[in-house]
């Protein structure tokens, strides 16, 4: 097996005349290119060229095309162009490239980035409203699901629930103990480095239980929910619209918003409140470990001053977030896991603003609860 | 390296492939020729998508041997597999375009990958391809969610083929096709071969396939090749499976279709 090559040719006449010999295939595609361009771009003074390939051995599509490639270009020069001695068997692969076009259109124009971005910006303020309609929109379809399940109630799904339930709830008990642990004991470390220079190293007990029982307990779990099980439910329910599990529901009467969506959010609705009790308690626990070791603050000491520091109260503020957190991510999950479309690509852009966007709605709504309970003293 | 007809390009001696703990295949032997059509048959889950996996490298097998171009692929080192894995091309059932680039970097990406080319003849290539598959080469430029499950087959085979392929894998080639789309692309398949003189393994369902453009076929039963041999010898077998595949009222059909 030797190397393609091109010879230049030697004019006889008025007509030139090119050997061609060799393996004209793919590996040497990258050689044979050069002597192709150098013998088509020489200056034919004949009035006609033929290429002689009957010493090549073998030739594929590259081989071929090349051949086409130099025979067009003199063909557009106004030369006549022959092709002669070529193997009968490779005809056919010779006649197949030749009868192409090869003719590409342009690249669609790009357009200016600047408007581009501009659109984006304008398109992702659209969606903003559009996000709005559908969330009223769920909320909606939810109150109905829920009418319909409160008038028959043995029709609500509740093997799937508790199957979600142990999914959020159960299997997210490890993590969501350990990073509130770390919390705790990450505010109580701050708190006493911090509050000691004042001599106040006892406070540190008051704003890690009003801190973790208001704010950071609640919080942190539902980031940890919508991480965790917001993202699991837009990419299931995502992969289900794909393949076209939805509108199978749909077609044999059922609604998906009662099989598939109410299971998940009421599951939520529990599982929500459950670890933020959990969470809380570690984060407490947690600052308290740092307390005794790291601030000397003996444990029960430490117990006494949290009795006094927290009331009731402080703890009803961060469980009665916790429903409402739930609700909001599962909303927001199942609302984008709705809209995934045809493709791969389509289900993570949902999933990542089902995280992004109810993380961004649980915080928003934490606002909005702390205006809350300070007007109405709590 | 040409391989010349008549030799096996692909050989698969007494393999066994164990999916979990079910066995799914118990000792196939398989030769493909050069320059033959292969139809590769079998009832749903019978492990025809397994076999072809399991050549391509993407499954593990239990035991046995598997020869392209003979070559063991269990010995071959890094660079005879890469050498190997540019003489084949594989069209998956499902196209499997990368959605990310456009048609023309699909059918690219192999030669930008194996090759040293220039970015023109690249190009160039690229556009051979797509018409010689029957596409305008105005597809080059988009996306494969943009195109219709017909034109994604076809761009598929127009990428299996980038390299010239020797052997040329197809996974159903012409499901989820219409009868004549299915009928213009077995034809397709069969001009590609014949102009170019590669082995095809095709992994099949089509009967009207079977009929008109494979020149063997073999039958996986029971873990097994239970049959192969040209239609004839498959009309006139008397396996059970082979008398209700070929001669149930599908069949029929496809053998009045055929002529």
């Amino acid at each position: 097996m030797t190397a393609g090559t091109l010879n230049s040719g030697q004019a006889r006449g008025d007509a030139l005349m090119l050997a061609a010999a060799g393996s004209w295939t793919v590996e040497y595609a990258n050689t044979l290119e050069p002597q192709v361009e150098a013998a088509a771009s020489t200056e034919a003074r004949t009035r006609s060229v033929a290429i002689d390939a009957a010493q090549i051995d073998r030739l594929d599509t590259f081989g071929a095309w090349l051949l086409e490639r130099a025979m067009r270009s003199w063909t557009e020069r106004g030369c006549e162009t022959r092709l002669i001695g070529l193997r009968e068997d490779y005809r056919g692969l010779f006649e197949k490239v030749h009868t192409g076009t090869h003719v590409l259109a342009p690249e669609p124009p790009k357009r200016n980035f600047i408007i581009v971005a501009l659109e984006r910006i304008g398109r992702t303020m659209a969606t903003v409203g559009d996000d709005l309609v559908n969330l009223a929109q769920m909320i909606g379809a939810l109150m109905i699901a829920l009418k319909r399940v409160a008038l028959r109630p043995w029709t609500f799904r509740l093997t799937s629930m508790v199957n979600h339930l142990e999914r959020v709830a159960w299997q997210a008990v490890p993590i969501v103990l350990l990073i509130t642990l770390l919390i705790g004991a990450i505010l109580a470390q701050q708190g006493i480095f911090h509050f000691r220079k004042f001599g106040a190293d006892i406070y540190v007990i008051d704003m890690v239980g009003v801190l973790v029982l208001r704010e950071v307990g609640v919080l942190i779990v539902c980031i940890m929910v919508a991480g965790r099980s917001g993202s699991a439910y837009t990419a299931e329910l995502g992969a289900m619209k794909m393949r076209e599990e939805v509108d199978a529901l749909r077609t044999m009467g059922f609604d998906p918003i009662e099989v598939l969506i109410l299971p998940r959010i009421v599951a939520l609705v529990i599982a929500v409140p459950i670890l933020t009790f959990l969470g809380s308690i570690a984060a407490l626990y947690g600052g308290g470990v740092v307390s005794w070791a790291y601030g000397g603050i003996e444990p029960a000491a430490f117990i006494s001053r949290l009795r006094e520091a927290i009331s009731l109260e402080t703890f009803e503020v961060g469980m009665l977030k916790a429903p409402f957190m739930a609700l909001v991510i599962g909303m927001v999950a199942c609302i984008e896991g709705l809209q995934v479309q045809g493709s791969a690509e389509s289900v993570g852009e949902h999933t990542t603003n089902s995280v992004v966007k109810s993380i961004f709605l649980v915080i928003v709504l934490d606002g909005v609860f702390a205006m809350f309970f300070a007007s109405i003293g709590m | 390296m040409q391989t010349s007809l008549k030799q096996p390009v692909l050989r698969v001696l007494d393999l066994v492939v164990d999916l979990k703990s079910h066995r799914v295949l118990n000792g196939i032997n398989l030769d493909v020729f050069g320059g033959e059509i292969l139809g590769f048959v079998g009832s749903s889950g019978a492990g025809k998508s397994v076999l072809l996996r399991t050549i391509l490298g993407l499954l593990p097998k239990r035991q046995g041997r598997i020869e392209v171009f003979n070559v063991d692929l269990d010995q071959a080192d890094e660079d005879q597999r890469q050498g190997i894995e540019r003489r084949w091309g594989v069209l998956f059932q499902q196209g499997a375009l990368f959605s990310s680039l456009t048609v023309g970097q699909n059918v690219e990406f192999p030669m930008n990958e194996y090759l040293n080319l220039s970015d023109r003849l690249m190009t160039d290539m690229a556009i051979t391809k797509l018409e010689m598959v029957g596409l305008n080469p105005d597809v080059y430029w988009k996306y494969p969610s943009e195109l219709s499950g017909g034109m994604v087959k076809r761009v598929a085979l127009a990428r299996a083929l980038a390299l010239d392929p020797e052997i040329l894998f197809l996974d159903e080639p012409t499901s989820g096709l219409d009868p004549i789309s299915a009928g213009d692309f077995d034809q397709l398949i069969l001009t590609l071969q014949r102009t170019s003189k590669m082995a095809v393994f095709m992994v099949t369902h089509d009967l009207d396939s079977l009929h008109t453009i494979c020149d063997r076929i073999a039958v996986l039963s029971d873990g097994k090749i239970g049959e192969a041999g040209t239609m004839e010898t498959m009309l006139a077998s008397q396996h059970p499976w082979l008398r209700a595949y070929f001669h149930g009222a599908r069949g029929r059909t496809g053998r009045r279709a055929a002529g």
